[in-house]
């Protein structure tokens, strides 16, 4: 942490970098993101197991752009993130120094993308163990309990979109769930309009998804969404054999033709 | 106005609560899981909480459900027609364990649904519920009612306020004639009064609002906002679990040849909230957003509604995913 500390100090006297996105302590004890932009406030960074959101979510919010070259701290998924903003051409890897932090809480040297590509390579890029076991309980219900259980927990959402915001990957300044005229999916938060959004939004995250948990985190009444962009990462994997977030020049798997794709999944 | 106090042991609750549930829907709080306190209709009495100190939701879709349809229409060839929704067919809801806070924002609500003209499925709904409001005997780091002219124990709202006794019996203050008329059909499981005390949750004041309010009367144009804001991802979470927000939508949904218009909850925090047909967005960033929503409790319903538009329940601080702490920013901007 001391490290992290005097980096971030550093690149903010050199001038380096004009803000350095991080986490702090809030007055309960939650961690939450902190954007220093004084070094002499950089000893509020704190880093440890409580600071899980996905920082990457900030690197497309124009009020954060506006600050022009910037520092992030990122553990695994805040990197694939970015490798896939990069490649979706929402991120300039130019802009952003990246402050890597390992498995074990330490600062790693990331001097560029290709060495961030590097590390990410040698990382385990499959779905978090825990949600990996839930969903292999899922697996074993039949079609009919499967759309059951989802249906229930869809029955608890309010539509705040606190699972969209929190994504990086759900950038869209105009998602399809505000395009009105016609309106494609019902506003209401009603077992249908529910349904039609989170097919929709997992949808939009086939093969973009990068595992990291964030919108099921961000649900203020527990859904466990995330589970539904995890699933479809896995079945990615299994169709496609890519994990995403891998490469700054990714192409989306739902939106490109190999001649030798299995096809396996078209009924 | 002096008010009737009686003692209510704990099987008599348990026994008032059955007796109600027969002939009322009630509305009371379950714990869902280790994270959730959820409100559901006629739950069994063993699962109903006393020790919650906020559920997940507010209770404000009993009179501002998340959608509310407005009317039916249909078209054919040579006309088309507009069916009412009955509102008289509405059941009567009996509110169970709410808290003081969840209980003020009734009325805050109706300062803003019948400000000028009365809207009738707000207050037809309203007029259905009997408010039978539980005083909190914990709070947490996230309650800040005292700040906001509430109190843990506060009777606003409540037609019968439930405190609970260091013995686990309860005290039962009747305030209004729909609360007294409880009282009066089943005397038997009331008791006289002890000297026993009811256990009240301590919650400091954090902040004056009064201070608050004069202090944005200027603050509009402040870096606050925008240095405060900046990790707000501007979703609709803080708006929707909120007691008092009242902003919606109106849609129309078809099929065929019917169809219905309805309302649904909308937010300020979100762009499309104040987009123009134009494309020009008078909020065009989340710093905007997030200073309306202070900005319309804090300064403009005193103002307009004479009344704050918040009652302190911490709810869209305890649901915000990245921890925007309401009662942290308004103790701030006291001191701006
Ligand atoms: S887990 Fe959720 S928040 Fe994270 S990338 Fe996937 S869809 Fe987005
Ligand atoms: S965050 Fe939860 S409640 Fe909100 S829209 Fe997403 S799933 Fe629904
Ligand atoms: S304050 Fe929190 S809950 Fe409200 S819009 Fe911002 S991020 Fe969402
Ligand atoms: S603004 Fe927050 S604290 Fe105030 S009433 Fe609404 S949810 Fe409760
Ligand atoms: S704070 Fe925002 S969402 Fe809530 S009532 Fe005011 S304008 Fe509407």
């Amino acid at each position: 942490m001391n490290n992290l500390i005097s980096r971030a100090k550093e690149l903010l006297e050199s001038k380096t970098v004009n803000v350095v996105i991080g986490y702090e302590a809030g007055p309960t004890g939650l961690a939450r993101p902190a954007f220093i932009t004084d070094s002499a406030k950089a000893d509020k960074l704190i880093y440890d197991e409580r600071c899980v959101q996905n920082l990457a979510v900030y690197l497309t919010k124009a009020e954060v752009k506006n600050f022009g070259k910037m520092a992030i701290v990122a553990r695994l998924p805040v990197m694939r993130s970015i490798m896939m903003l990069i490649s979706e051409q929402q991120v300039i890897g130019d802009n952003l120094i990246i402050l890597g932090i390992s498995e074990d809480n330490s600062l790693l040297d990331i001097a560029s993308i290709s060495v961030m590509q590097g590390y990410i390579d040698k990382c385990d890029l499959g779905n978090p163990s825990k949600d990996r076991e839930i969903l292999a309980e899922l697996n074993k219900m039949t079609p009919e309990e499967k759309f059951s259980w989802w249906q229930n927990q869809f029955s608890k959402c309010i539509k705040c979109y606190a699972c969209r915001q929190a994504c990086p990957m759900c950038y869209c300044i105009r998602c399809t769930v505000e395009v009105n005229q016609p309106q494609w999916i019902p506003v209401q938060a009603n077992a249908h309009g529910n349904t039609e959004w989170h097919i929709l939004r997992a949808m939009h995250l086939a093969g973009r998804c990068i595992s990291c948990g964030e919108c099921g985190r961000a649900c203020p009444v527990g859904i466990p969404c995330h589970l539904l962009t995890m699933q479809l990462a896995d079945q990615v994997w299994n169709y496609f054999h890519v994990h995403a977030g891998t490469s700054d020049k990714m192409n989306s798997v739902l939106s490109t033709y190999e001649p030798n794709d299995k096809e396996s999944f078209i009924i | 106005m002096e008010t009737t106090r009686k003692l209510i042991r704990k099987h008599s609750l348990e026994l008032l609560y059955k007796k109600l549930s027969a002939s009322n829907k009630v509305y009371a709080p379950v714990t869902a899981t280790d994270k959730q306190v959820e409100y559901k209709y006629n739950p069994p009495f063993s699962d109903v909480t006393f020790d919650h100190i906020r559920s997940t939701l507010s209770v404000k879709n009993l009179v501002f459900p998340k959608v509310e349809n407005l009317f039916i229409f249909s078209n054919s060839k040579t006309e088309s027609s507009i069916t009412d929704v009955n509102l008289n067919l509405l059941p009567n809801v009996v509110l169970w364990g709410s808290h003081p806070c969840d209980n003020a924002a009734f009325d805050i609500l109706r300062s803003i649904f019948c400000w000028d003209i009365n809207d009738e499925f707000f207050s037809k709904r309203l007029e259905k519920v009997t408010v039978i409001g539980l005083a909190c005997h914990t709070s947490d780091d996230y309650c800040f009612c005292t700040s906001t002219g509430n109190a843990p124990n506060s009777v606003k709202g409540s037609d019968i306020l439930l405190s609970k006794l260091s013995g686990g019996d309860y005290i039962a203050e009747f305030i209004t004639a729909k609360g007294s008329s409880i009282l009066a059909s089943s005397p038997e499981l009331f008791e006289n009064e002890t000297e026993e005390k009811a256990v009240i949750a301590v919650v400091n004041t954090k902040f004056s609002h009064e201070q608050v309010t004069e202090k944005l009367q200027t603050a509009f144009e402040h870096p606050f906002w925008v240095e405060n804001s900046l990790r707000c991802i501007g979703c609709g979470a803080c708006t929707y679990v909120c007691p008092t927000c009242a902003c919606f939508d109106i849609q129309d949904e078809t099929k065929g040849k019917e169809g219905r218009r309805y309302r649904s909850w909308d937010s300020c925090g979100f762009g499309l909230f104040t987009l123009h047909t134009s494309g020009h967005n008078p909020r065009h960033v989340q710093s905007q957003r997030w200073r309306q929503r202070i900005m319309h409790k804090f300064s403009y319903m005193p103002d307009r509604n004479e009344s704050l538009g918040c009652v302190g329940c911490g709810r869209c601080s305890s649901a915000c995913p990245v921890d925007m702490n309401i009662s942290e920013q308004l103790e701030a901007l006291q001191n701006i």
